[in-house]
């Protein structure tokens, strides 16, 4: 016990020695939570429609002021024809472009039927998507509304009538969903990058031989080397916690307990994965580059933006074998909705067999003779 | 310049032209050598493309597929039933549980067996003389998705309604047809392919090769290469080199698999592309110098570039999150990152097939851009060490 202590009191002397760790381990947790949210903001608040109106009737025109009407939309241009209004939207200055064709409001009366054309700039998927459903439903709308005016038939008006309520985020602020994800990211960032570094520099610089011809245990110099981070790790998350209630007004609804019993499993888990890089790697350039391409999948896939259901079932696969995944569902579902332990014990069984695995590579792999 | 002339002159005071080629040779193989001897280096830059295209083009969609929904279904009517099974038999719906009161939707959304819920009326059939209330309760943790959901999900509540219309005392229908250009399957990839090749090119030619110069000058070896009878500038452009031709490379690979697995094609003229990614290069090249000159050591230029090159060019670009939903001021900050240009020069020529007269506005800032940075990166070029 008392030769863990020493060893603990090496690395704090070690780590805060370095005058760029302690400002980089208190500002970025800060900076991050202040800047990426603002940044990282997939809110779809307003597209821009360009109307190719072929017809020109009252029919056409009160479709016209119905999207005007809604706060979604933006008109951005009434155009007379198809390629005037693609100019548009191969400019970027157009998302989605509608076209009412010639004899519109004839056709609905006389025929019955007519259709009319939505065009969407899908390379943005998010848009496109939201946009045309969206504009889909006005024009539903509004054909019920003719049919109304127009037949006043009782069938008709029998037209379901359908109520939304969003729950733990009426207002769907989006930043709801993604401060607490940032949250994660910035634990994850922060414990996996500082922990690969860690043994490498020590094989760089060649102390590592001096610590190797000690009568230290592997497991000693390995809970060494993960403590102190897993402190520091903790630490932020904390500080990661106060700035997402203060700034955000974002409290967390769920038990606190809950929500560090999952950042306790989480950082322990990612600390053994960067010590794992560390002792593979020869370098620090290395290392870096491993753990960021690591990191960098941890967190695409672990459903920071998009929902981890509707991935393909190879992609559905892997994400769930990333404790990322597991523990922004967690950290949500505690923050956002108050989900209790017994709601999320799936999600901890992921994450602890994750942080055997990792260790148990991490003291293999740490050879005591070079 | 007088600087440069006083290293070379007592080496070589006119080096025949010949012989000088041939250094820079030797020096371009000690430069390749450098970059092909880091295996595990080389492997994450052509792995992280891999990735990310599988990631983006596959892994990250933006369509609403299984959604949980919890039903509840006060009543054992048949419409209730045969709505809930058109529902079910959707693509973008999973009926997984039936409840017979709302109270069970708030223990279904904690544990996420449901993201939505459907509350049906009594009986759902249109004689009733008074339209039927159905209520759509979602869990909003993710509100674009949320949002989504609403819009499917009422899409088929309506048309259902409307099947149950007997046909022809329908008056008027507007039928809508949607198209999707560029991308007629919304796949997440398409915004992507752009921006991955953006970023990997930074990767490589910024943060490599402020490095490699660095770890030259922490190692001690740079003030031999200085004395040597190699002009500093061709010192510079043979460290250069090879990550130039790396990042083309990746360029070409990345471009084949866009192609292959995505199915992204090269829309406009391939020329064009690789004339841009050319001027983008030797921005990026220009950025490195710039970090080798102020970074002391490896971790420094490392942090540089990480915080200060890679993370303005992942955020503001446009290319993972939207500029225009930013504050103003990260917007206005955009327009000095070059990879946003680049961003929306590649989006132009290989999606949307356009040409230079479409993006020459672009490109011009881009030339701009890559003058300005290579003009200031061969000034502080230091070829003395302190």
């Amino acid at each position: 016990m008392r030769v863990l202590l020493f060893i603990l009191r090496k690395e704090f002397i070690q780590i805060f020695r370095d005058k760029m760790m302690l400002p980089m381990l208190l500002l970025m947790p800060v900076l991050q939570l202040l800047i990426l949210p603002f940044a990282a903001d997939l809110d779809v608040r307003q597209l821009k429609i360009t109307i190719v109106d072929n017809d020109h009737s009252p029919y056409s025109r009160s479709l016209i002021s119905k999207i005007s009407a809604t706060d979604l939309f933006e008109i951005y241009a009434i155009s007379g024809s198809y390629d005037e209004a693609l100019k548009n939207v191969e400019k970027d200055e157009t998302d989605i472009i509608l076209q009412i064709p010639q004899g519109f409001e004839r056709n609905l009366i006389r025929e019955k039927t007519e259709s009319v054309a939505i065009t969407a700039d899908a390379i943005n998927g998010v848009k496109a998507g939201l946009g045309t459903s969206y504009l889909n439903a006005i024009i539903q709308n509004f054909n019920r509304e003719i049919v109304m005016e127009w037949a006043n038939t009782p069938e008709v008006s029998a037209s379901p009538d359908i109520r939304y309520s969003f729950w733990y985020n009426p207002a769907l602020r989006y930043k709801n969903f993604i401060v607490p994800a940032i949250l994660v990211l910035l634990v994850t960032v922060i414990s996996g990058f500082v922990s690969a570094l860690n043994i490498v520099s020590e094989k760089e610089k060649g102390t590592i031989e001096q610590i190797n011809v000690t009568p230290l245990k592997k497991w000693q110099f390995i809970i060494g080397k993960l403590l102190p981070f897993w402190i520091i790790g903790l630490f932020d998350f904390s500080l990661g916690l106060l700035i997402v209630y203060v700034v955000y007004a974002i409290p967390v609804v769920g038990s606190l307990s809950t929500l560090y019993l999952f950042a306790v499993v989480y950082i322990t888990g990612i600390l053994g994965f960067g010590l794992l890089i560390s002792t593979v790697s020869n370098t620090q350039q290395q290392s870096m580059f491993v753990a960021f391409f690591f990191v960098m999948i941890f967190i695409l896939m672990s459903g920071i933006f998009t929902n981890v259901e509707s991935m393909p079932p190879w992609a559905h696969f892997i994400s769930n074998l990333i404790p990322a995944t597991h523990f922004m569902h967690a950290v949500r579902a505690i923050i956002l909705k108050g989900s209790v332990f017994l709601d999320l014990w799936v999600d901890m069984v992921y994450i602890l067999c994750f942080d055997v695995v990792m260790i148990t590579a991490a003291v293999i792999n740490y050879h005591k003779t070079a | 310049m007088n600087n440069k002339q006083s290293i070379n002159q007592p080496h070589s005071p006119t080096p025949p032209s010949g012989g000088r080629g041939a250094s820079l040779r030797a020096f371009l193989r000690k430069e390749f050598l450098h970059v092909f001897r880091d295996k595990r280096t080389l492997l994450v830059m052509f792995g992280l493309p891999i990735a990310q295209i599988l990631i983006f083009g596959f892994a990250l969609t933006n369509e609403v597929k299984n959604a949980r929904v919890l039903i509840v279904n006060p009543s054992t009517s048949i419409e209730n039933s045969k709505l809930i099974e058109q529902i079910d038999a959707s693509s973008y719906f999973t009926v997984t549980h039936i409840a017979s009161s709302r109270k069970d939707i708030e223990h279904y959304f904690r544990n996420n067996e449901a993201q939505c819920a459907l509350i049906l009326p009594e009986d759902f059939s249109s004689s009733t003389v008074s339209p039927p209330q159905i209520q759509i309760v979602t869990d909003a943790t993710d509100p674009n998705f949320a949002k989504t959901v609403v819009f499917y999900l009422s899409a088929i509540i309506t048309a259902f309604q409307q099947q149950s219309i007997p046909a022809g005392s329908i008056p008027m229908v507007i039928k809508t047809e949607i198209r999707m250009l560029y991308n007629p399957s919304l796949m997440g990839a398409m915004n992507f392919v752009p921006g991955v090749i953006a970023l990997i090119m930074m990767i490589v030619c910024t943060t490599l090769t402020a490095i490699a110069i660095v770890r030259e000058k922490e190692m001690g070896t740079m003030e031999t290469l200085l004395v040597s009878p190699v002009k500093p500038l061709a010192l510079l452009i043979a460290k250069t080199i090879p990550y130039a031709v790396l990042s083309l490379v990746n360029l070409s690979f990345i471009l084949l698999l866009s192609n292959l697995v995505l199915d992204v094609p090269v829309r406009g003229s391939v020329v064009l592309l690789l004339f841009e990614c050319f001027l983008y290069i030797i921005s990026c090249l220009a950025l490195g110098l710039m970090i080798s000159n102020i970074a002391t050591s490896q971790a420094v230029a490392m942090m540089i570039s990480m915080a200060g090159i890679l993370l303005p060019t992942l955020l503001l670009t446009g290319f993972l999150f939207p500029l225009e939903n930013m504050p103003w001021i990260f917007q206005w900050l955009s327009n000095i990152v070059p990879a946003r240009w680049f961003f929306i020069i590649v989006k132009s020529v290989m999606l949307k097939g356009m040409g230079l007269q479409d993006i020459w506005m672009e490109t011009s800032i881009l030339i701009g851009m890559t003058v300005i940075l290579l003009a200031i990166s061969l000034k502080k070029f230091k070829i003395r060490l302190e």
